[in-house]
């Protein structure tokens, strides 16, 4: 069971490259911000699997509370960008 | 022994990261931003899914609860985002808007590059050297 988690955070880990690279490269504001909500996204998937490895779920409020903040950013930032046409 | 939640488990949680990363493939590899918008949107979200599904498997049933609500979040948030980010796209001069086959955010007196409009020369027109010209 530990090698499941093993890779499963390693693959987490790649995405999150990957997700890096389009972060740095995106021509634009707009292509950052879509990277920033993808890499919440995938920090929240590994705090989830964090959770499955301990069984405990001391962080599961924390799973609500940044994917609430992930929305509210990404809209607030796409609609600055979008105003100050960057 | 491995038992068959473990099993259930690894294979929610093994889907889930395999989607999360092709969609971030997908987020290198698409051409533009609207493309991005799919890689970014219904993988990630599709592998939260898998991801939360195999952590409920694993913690008690009155702790699940809020993870179905993170799901619920994030099924919820992904499109409204996707959409505000593809009209603030389509606003500025990321995407080139003659490759779109329809364009519903086309305003009424907007031109394109690809509009043929008679080019209005004056009077004087056709007079001088030109190719044609005896």
């Amino acid at each position: 069971m530990g090698v499941v988690f093993t890779i499963v955070l390693g693959l987490l880990a790649a995405s999150a490259l990957l997700v890096v690279v389009r972060l740095l490269r995106g021509p634009g504001a707009l292509d950052r911000i879509v990277a920033v909500d993808v890499l919440v996204v995938l920090l929240v998937a590994g705090t989830a699997v964090q959770i499955a490895m301990t069984g405990r779920g001391g962080n599961i409020a924390l799973l609500v509370a940044v994917a609430l903040l992930a929305f509210v950013s990404s809209m607030t930032a796409a609609r600055l960008a979008k105003e100050r046409e960057l | 022994m491995t038992s068959v939640s473990d099993v259930v488990t690894s294979v929610f949680l093994l889907a889930g990261a395999s989607s999360c990363l092709w969609g971030a493939v997908g987020l290198v590899r698409f051409p533009d931003t609207p493309a991005r918008l799919h890689a970014a949107a219904k993988p990630q979200s599709f592998g939260l899914l898998m991801i939360l599904v195999g952590t409920a498997l694993r913690v008690t049933p009155g702790q699940a609860a809020p993870l179905v609500l993170v799901a619920l979040v994030q099924f919820v948030t992904a499109p409204v985002i996707a959409q505000v980010v593809g009209r603030a796209a389509h606003h500025g001069d990321a995407i080139s808007k003659d490759n779109l086959v329809l364009d519903e955010l086309r305003q009424p007196g907007e031109r394109r590059p690809s509009d043929r409009q008679p080019v209005d020369r004056g009077p004087d027109a056709g007079r001088g050297d030109g190719p044609r010209s005896p």
